[in-house]
C-alpha cells in the first residue's frame, strides 16, 4: 500500500437551505477541487455518500447526476454509498483503499444531505429505517429512543444517578454549542445554558430536545491523492495514517450497547494501522448525535475509562485546550448533522485543525487527529486517523 | 435452508409463543431468527421454543413518534431467561409512571400486531411485554 493524503477539503454552511442536493454537493466539491489546485477533469473517480435522497427529493441513482453536475466525464466511475450516519466515512475509506492500492491517483469523496423540508414526522420515520426494520423498527423505535435506552442502561451499569448523568450530558451540549460559536459553518452559533438544556421538551425519556443534534442540510467533500501527486499539488498534505470499519446487527443482538463492539473493532483497526494509541490523539471529531453518544464514544475510543466519560467532560478535559479536544467544530450537536455528509465534515475539521486554519477554535499544536462516525445503532462504524 | 422465517416467527408470536434458533455447535439461542448463530456464526441450528420471560434491562418512553404511530409509548429491552436480549413494547404501565425502577423488573411476553405501513414488508408482530407481580 502506498501513502495517501488529503489535498483539499470543502464544506457548505450546515442548516436549512434553499439549495437542493445537487447544488449543495457542487458547492462543497468544487471548493475541495479548487483547494487541491486541480480541475474537475483531473478527478478519476467519485465516491459520494447520501442517505435519504430517495425519500427527500425522489432521486435515486444519485452518483452519476452528481458527477455530471461538477463536470466529471463519462469515463469517471461514480459510486453512491449508504451507511446511515456513517455514510461519508464509508465513502472515504473505500476511496482511500483504491488510492492506496494504486488503482487511482486522485479521487473525490463527498457527502450530501437535504432533509429540512421533510418535516419531523417523515424525517423521524426515514431516520428510523436505519434501525433493524424487520423486528425493532416495528416497536416504534426511533434514534432518540435508541440513545434514551442507552442512557438508562449506562446509568444502571455504572451506578450513576440519572440526574447526575443528565448533568454530565448537558455539559456536552454546553461545550459543543460553545465550540459552535467559533465555527462560521455551524448550524448553531450561539451559546446554550445548562438550565436551557435541562428544561427542554422531553423527546424520549430521558433524552430532551437539547440532548439531540438537529436535522440538517449540508455537504462536505475531500480530495485524496497518492503521495507523489499530493506533494506536487500542495504544500501541506494531510496524511491518512489509519482507517477502520466495523459492522453490527440489530440493537438487541449487541446486548450491552453502552460499549459498541463494532466501534471497538473499527477503532482498533485504525489505531493498529497508524501504529499509535488513544494517548497520541490531539483532537477528535466524534459522533455526538446525542449528548450521551459523545460520552460513550469517548470511552470506547480509549480516551477515558468506561463510566468516566461524563466526569471527564465536567472537568473540562474534552474542551479545546483540555487533555483531548473533542468536537472543536461544535460536533453534530451544534455544527449540525446532515447525515450523508457528516463523515466528510469531520474529516474537513480535522484536516483544517492539523493545517492550523481553525482560528478561535484552533487546537494548539494539533499533529494527529481522529474521526469517529456511527451509522445507525452501530450497524456501521468508521474511524479515520489523520496526521501531518 | 432458512430454518425459521420471519413469517413463521410472527405466526408463533401471534399465539404468544416465542420461537428462536438453538445452535447445535455452541448451544446459544438466537432470537429473533437469522441465518446464523448470534455467537459462533454456525448454520447448524434447530428451531426451539423460549419461555417468553425475562427482566427489563433498559427502557424509554417515546414522546416524538415516527409517521404512522401515536406517542407516548414504552419501548423496553428485555434479557430473556435463555440469554438473548429482545426488544418490545410494555403494556400495563402509564408511560408517565416509568422510572429507573423498571430496570430489573420481571416481565412476560405477549404480542401486538402492527398493520402494514408504507415502506414495510407486510404485517408485523412485536413482543408486547407486561410486568409480572
Amino acid at each position: 500500500m502506498r501513502e495517501v493524503a488529503i489535498i483539499g477539503v470543502g464544506m457548505t454552511k450546515f442548516g436549512p437551505t434553499h439549495l437542493n442536493i445537487k447544488e449543495l454537493f457542487a458547492e462543497a466539491a468544487l471548493q475541495a477541487i479548487e483547494q487541491s489546485n486541480l480541475k474537475s477533469v483531473d478527478i478519476q473517480a467519485l465516491f459520494v455518500g447520501n442517505v435519504l435522497g430517495d425519500f427527500a427529493e425522489g432521486q435515486m441513482n444519485l452518483a452519476g447526476f452528481l458527477a455530471n453536475e461538477i463536470g466529471l466525464g463519462p469515463h469517471v466511475p461514480a459510486t453512491r454509498v449508504e451507511g446511515a450516519c456513517a455514510t461519508a466515512s464509508v465513502a472515504f475509506r473505500d476511496a482511500f483503499l483504491w488510492v492506496a492500492a494504486g488503482f487511482y491517483d486522485i479521487v473525490l469523496v463527498g457527502g450530501v444531505e437535504k432533509v429540512s423540508h421533510m418535516g419531523t414526522s417523515l424525517a423521524t420515520r426515514a431516520f428510523a429505517m436505519a434501525t433493524d426494520s424487520h423486528y425493532e423498527e416495528l416497536c416504534g423505535l426511533t434514534f432518540p429512543g435508541v440513545f434514551a435506552m442507552l442512557t438508562h442502561l449506562y446509568a444502571d451499569k455504572h451506578g450513576i444517578p440519572l440526574a447526575a448523568l443528565k448533568n454530565q450530558m448537558a455539559r456536552v451540549a454546553v461545550k459543543n454549542h460553545h465550540n459552535g460559536t467559533m465555527n462560521p459553518l455551524a448550524q448553531f452559533q450561539s451559546e446554550i445554558t445548562m438550565e436551557k438544556v435541562l428544561n427542554g421538551p422531553m423527546v424520549c425519556d430521558p433524552i430532551q430536545l437539547y440532548d439531540c443534534c438537529p436535522f440538517s442540510d449540508g455537504a462536505a467533500a475531500v480530495v485524496i491523492a497518492g503521495r507523489e501527486v499530493a506533494r506536487k499539488k500542495i504544500d501541506k498534505p494531510v496524511r491518512v495514517l489509519g482507517v477502520g470499519q466495523g459492522s453490527a446487527g440489530a440493537l438487541s443482538r449487541q446486548k450491552d450497547f453502552t460499549v459498541m463492539q463494532s466501534r471497538a473493532a473499527s477503532a482498533g483497526q485504525a489505531y493498529k494501522m497508524a501504529g499509535i494509541g488513544p494517548r497520541d490523539i490531539d483532537v477528535c471529531e466524534l459522533h455526538d448525535c446525542f449528548t450521551i453518544a459523545e460520552i460513550v464514544a469517548s470511552e470506547c475510543l480509549g480516551f477515558f475509562d468506561f463510566g468516566k466519560g461524563g466526569t471527564a467532560v465536567e472537568r473540562g478535559e474534552t474542551d479545546i485546550g483540555g487533555k483531548i479536544a473533542i468536537n472543536p467544530s461544535g460536533g453534530l450537536k451544534a455544527k449540525g448533522h446532515p447525515i450523508g455528509a457528516t463523515g466528510c465534515a469531520q474529516i474537513y475539521e480535522i484536516a483544517k485543525q492539523l493545517r492550523g486554519e481553525c482560528g478561535a477554535r484552533q487546537v494548539d499544536g494539533a499533529r494527529i487527529g481522529m474521526t469517529d462516525t456511527l451509522g445507525g445503532d452501530a450497524g456501521t462504524v468508521v474511524n479515520i486517523i489523520l496526521g501531518l | 435452508m432458512y430454518k425459521l422465517t420471519h413469517n413463521q416467527y410472527f405466526a408463533a408470536l401471534k399465539e404468544d409463543n416465542l420461537m428462536g434458533l438453538k445452535c447445535l455447535e455452541c448451544g446459544t439461542m438466537t432470537v429473533p431468527p437469522k441465518a446464523t448463530c448470534d455467537r459462533c456464526s454456525s448454520t447448524e441450528l434447530e428451531v426451539a421454543s423460549l419461555a417468553g420471560e425475562g427482566v427489563i434491562r433498559t427502557f424509554t418512553v417515546i414522546r416524538v413518534a415516527p409517521e404512522g404511530l401515536q406517542a407516548p409509548y414504552l419501548v423496553v429491552m428485555v434479557e430473556l431467561e435463555e440469554g438473548p436480549w429482545l426488544m418490545g413494547n410494555l403494556e400495563g404501565l402509564e408511560p408517565d409512571q416509568a422510572s429507573m425502577d423498571l430496570i430489573g423488573k420481571r416481565v412476560k411476553l405477549g404480542h401486538k400486531v402492527v398493520a402494514q405501513m408504507q415502506y414495510t414488508a407486510g404485517e408485523g408482530v412485536v413482543p408486547l411485554f407486561s410486568l409480572v407481580d
